[in-house]
Order: structure tokens, then sequence, then C-alpha cells
């Protein structure tokens, strides 16, 4: 895996290769830097020297001193492992011991629990420290993202700023000062893909905050001129229940993540109806797959199959696979299990339906309820349910049964602002909306009107285990 | 309201909402000529369990599965006592 070229180009140089150094800034809910100040100051005061050659944790709670730390470290350690806020605290020691963490980037005090094995605490805020740092890249740095998955230690997957950066080349318009901000954290894929994005492109970045309601992130991200904004569907369905999306005014709406339906598409077109909105494929492991900005949900048959752009998709078993230069390396860990099969190709785990020229995603492969024989995936049935103008959300799931092993029930979030009563109704309006396009054994057999549905840290529905 | 007319309402609701004919419902219908099919038993005992809180499908440990609409009620009348 290790791959030592001479002076690698590492995001500082190619995003000081950008320009406009002093018209570009890191925004964070209680702090904000300007690019150009770290071209003669530091976040780690003065012991970046301390961190080359190293595997260095970054464990910042914050996404700003995060996201200078790895604008600092990369081409200078030799592996970055990206931490995320809500990472339980127990997993830590085996991501040190798997990764060979030896330091670890945090915030004061440094005598973090996080860190307690590890002998080199560096100590990162977005206070500068002035100094002259060395911003020689020596190393290819290999970047370290953890799964979000919900059970277990996650697993670290590896990549490379090359990797990373591989959807982004001519993606962007240099020079556009672009404001970009994401709902996602930056220590996940979805989000780092918008740090670097605006990184590589010339622009600026506002974060947001755990600690900060959505409805005011907006205001804030507003005040601040955002431009470019992304987020997963349920990150937006949360988002359009505030007044506050109209503080903004995007050029550039994206949706990853989660499976974006054409009910939530709508909606973001008729709120930002000047905005281009795209929706990406895009995951940890497989890296950045396409975008569709055709306002549609899922994504032409013409993106599959040999197309020289560099990703090659293709279905198998029903679930979508893709071969490119942005999937993962692999993952880190002894003996580590193959990311990719025989041909290279990472198994998404999506599952697609072909109809008239076009790919459908209709859920994960791990999500199907088993209706007596009979399969559903929970996310088919919630597109439908998400297309009644009185709903913001909905969660599909499987309640048991002993005739059948399971039967299919929604929890559904209504949209007040919609002027709807959560009534019996409603219901059967939603029910018969769900006969007129569903098997029988998919429509919901009862519904619940629940006044929130739990999105998990990495932005996604939660879903309860099978 | 009693446990049977419970069951003889969800019986008609369900075969409503299925789109199913339901047979003229007595104690020697057979479940298998009712109309309904598993989905629609599937949804009934689910709601008789919301219903009367009770499942006996799931909690007896050894059932004779009822065949006929009035083993169905005694099967429920029985477990509605004991519980």
């Amino acid at each position: 895996m290790k791959m030592r070229q001479p002076a690698p180009e590492s995001l500082w140089h190619r995003l000081s290769a950008t320009g406009n150094l002093a018209n570009r800034w890191l925004c964070g809910a209680d702090a904000s830097l300007s690019l150009e100040a770290l071209t003669r100051a530091s976040s780690l005061g003065s012991r970046l020297d301390e961190l080359r050659g190293r595997s260095v944790l970054v464990t910042t709670k914050d996404q700003l001193p995060a996201s200078v730390a790895l604008i600092e470290l990369d081409g200078i350690a030799r592996r970055l492992i990206l931490c995320p806020p809500d990472l339980p605290p127990e997993y830590v020691p085996s991501i040190i011991a798997t990764a060979s963490v030896d330091a670890v980037v945090g915030e004061p005090p440094a005598a973090e629990p996080r860190a307690d094995s590890v002998a080199c605490f560096v100590t990162c805020t977005a206070s500068l420290a002035p100094g002259a740092p060395d911003r020689r890249a020596g190393e290819q740095t290999e970047w370290i993202l953890l799964t979000s998955g919900t059970t277990g230690v996650p697993k670290l997957v590896v990549h490379s700023l090359s990797s990373l950066a591989g959807a982004i080349e001519g993606a962007v318009t240099r020079g556009s000062r672009a404001v970009w901000t994401t709902f996602y954290d930056i220590r996940r894929y979805g989000g780092l893909q918008i740090l670097l994005r605006a990184m590589l492109g010339g622009g600026s970045m506002v974060f947001s905050s755990a600690r900060e309601p959505v409805a005011s992130f907006l205001v804030r991200a507003g005040k601040c001129g955002v431009t470019h904004i992304s987020g997963t569907p349920s990150h937006w369905r949360r988002a359009l229940m505030s007044q506050s999306t109209r503080g903004i005014a995007p050029c550039y709406v994206r949706l990853s993540g989660e499976i974006a339906d054409q009910a939530i598409l709508d909606h973001l077109r008729a709120t930002y109806p000047q905005a281009y909105i795209a929706h990406a494929f895009a995951s940890t492991e497989a890296g950045v797959a396409f975008d569709v900005g055709d306002g549609l949900t899922g994504f032409p048959a013409s993106l599959t199959g040999e197309l020289g752009t560099g990703v090659e998709m293709r279905v198998a078993d029903g679930s979508l696979r893709i071969k490119s230069s942005r999937t993962a390396h692999g993952y880190l860990g002894s003996p580590a299990e193959p990311l990719h099969d025989a041909d290279g190709f990472v198994d998404t785990g999506d599952m697609v339906e072909l109809r008239s020229g076009r790919y459908y995603f209709v859920g994960r492969r791990g999500g199907i309820i088993n209706i007596g024989g009979l399969k559903v995936h929970p996310e088919e049935v919630e597109a439908v349910i998400n297309r009644h103008p009185c709903v913001q959300m909905s969660l599909v799931k499987a309640r048991k049964n002993p005739i059948t092993g399971a039967i299919v029930v929604a929890d559904i979030v209504v949209d007040t602002a919609a002027g709807a009563p959560a009534s019996e109704g409603l219901k059967s309006e939603i029910l018969a909306a769900c006969r007129q396009v569903l098997a029988r054994h998919k429509v919901p057999t009862a519904i619940r009107f629940v006044p929130a549905l739990e999105v998990s840290a990495s932005g996604k529905l939660a879903r309860p285990h099978a | 309201m009693s446990i049977r007319s419970d069951i003889t309402t969800l019986f008609e609701q369900v075969a409503k909402e299925q789109d199913r004919k339901l047979a003229p419902l007595s104690d020697d219908l057979g479940l298998l000529e009712s109309g309904l099919d598993s989905l629609c038993f599937a949804i009934i005992v689910a709601r008789l369990e919301d219903v009367l809180g009770i499942d006996p499908f799931s909690t007896a440990e050894d059932i004779a599965l009822p065949v006929t609409m009035g083993g169905f009620i005694k099967l429920y009348e029985n477990a509605a006592a004991g519980a």
C-alpha cells in the first residue's frame, strides 16, 4: 500500500495553487480563519515537524480545527486517521493499534482520554500560532476514513488525496469564489468531499456544528453567503421543516448518502428554483461514482458500462458495482478483508432496478423485509409515502408476525407547514397512494404518526436492525 | 365489545382493505375458504394483538392451529381467559 514518490503534491500546495488566499476562509460556529494566515502560522503551534512521517489520529471535536489539521498534515504525516466526533471511545484503542497510530492531534486539554496510550499528543486550535511552518511535503499521505456502520468496530478505509479528489478535477470552476457548506461532518466521506471541493476549487467553507440547531446553522450559513450546500436526503427533509431554508440562496444543492427520492428532489426544486440540484452516488469505499442533475430520481442506464470516464459501473445480482480510481485502496487491518472483487469492482450493496432505460435505487441488500417469502425494500415504500404532500419523512420497517414472519409498518412525520392534521383521513389517503403503485405485501399494514424520526450522526435515517 | 365481535369486525375490515371477497362468516367456515389469504391473516393477528394485547400464535407453547372461524375465535377467547 505504501507508495513513496518524490515531492508529492499536498493538499496545502494544491489549494495554494488555486490562489486568492486572502479572500478565502474557513468558518466554524465560534471561530473563523483566513487561508492566507496559514502561510505564516499554524494550528499545531510549532510542532508540525514533529508529526512528519507519523500515523496521526485527528480527534478534535470541532470541524474547524480538524479541517486545518488535515490541510496542514497532508504530505507531512504518513497517515491521517479521521475520527468522527461521535466515535464511541471504546473503539479508539483498536483503531490506534490497527492504524499503528503514533501521534494524536486534538483540542486542549492535552489529557484527552482518547489519547492516553499514545506518547505524542499535539494540540490543535483554530487560534493559529505565528511562525514559519515548513510545508514541504515528503509523504504520500494515506487518509483513513471510518465506515459509519451502526454495529461493531468501524472499518478503516484507506484513501489517498488523489482517490478522494478524483471526482473534483474539472467538476469545480477554479476561482469561482464559491462558499461551500454541508450538513455532514467533514470527518465522513460526504463532508470531506465538500471540504476538498472548497479547498481545491478556490472557494471557502462554512462548517456546521453538532451543538447548533439546524435553523441556526442555516441562518449563519446564509449570513456567510453560502452558494454551495450538500447533505443527505434526511438532512434535507429535516432542514425543510425549518423556515430558515429561506435564509440561504444557494446556486448548487447536492444530495448524497441515501436514496434521493422524487419527493425530496421536487421539494428542493420548489424551495430553490434558481439552484442546480444534483444527487450524487458515493460511498466511503466506492468513492464518488456519478452526479445526476436532471431532477429525476435514479440514474440513466447509459451511465453503466465502460464509458472512458474513469468510472465503470455494472449491475450484478441486482446490486450496483463500481470500479474507478476514486475507490478506496483497501481496508486497514490484519487480515484485511478484500474491498474489491477479482475484477476490481466494489460491491456497493445498493440494490437497483432497471425500468425504461433508467436505474432506480430500491434499497440496501441487508435491509430487505421478508413477508412470507416476498421481499420488500423499506426505501421503495418510503419513496411512495414521501410523495404525499403532507408527509415530511417516513420510516418503513418490519413488525414481527407469526403468520408471515413479518409485516410492513410505517412511522410518518407529518409536514405541519402543509396544514394537515395527522388524521385517520390522512392515513387512508397515504395507504390509497401506496395501494395504487405497490404490490399488496409492500403496503404498510399500520401507520403511526410520530413527531420526529431519528437521524444518525452520519446523516442517515436510523433504521432498526433486522 | 366481545372478542367475537372484534374478530368478525376485523375480518370484514381487512377483507375490504385488501379487496378480498369475504365468505359469509360462521363458526363452521374453514379459514382457507374464507376468501382471506395469509397476508390478511397476518394483518388480523397483528391488529388483534394491538386491540386485545394478546398474540396466541406466538405465546402459546403447543397450540392446535385453528382451521375454522369458530376455532380461531376460541383460540383468542381461551388466550384472553388465561392471560
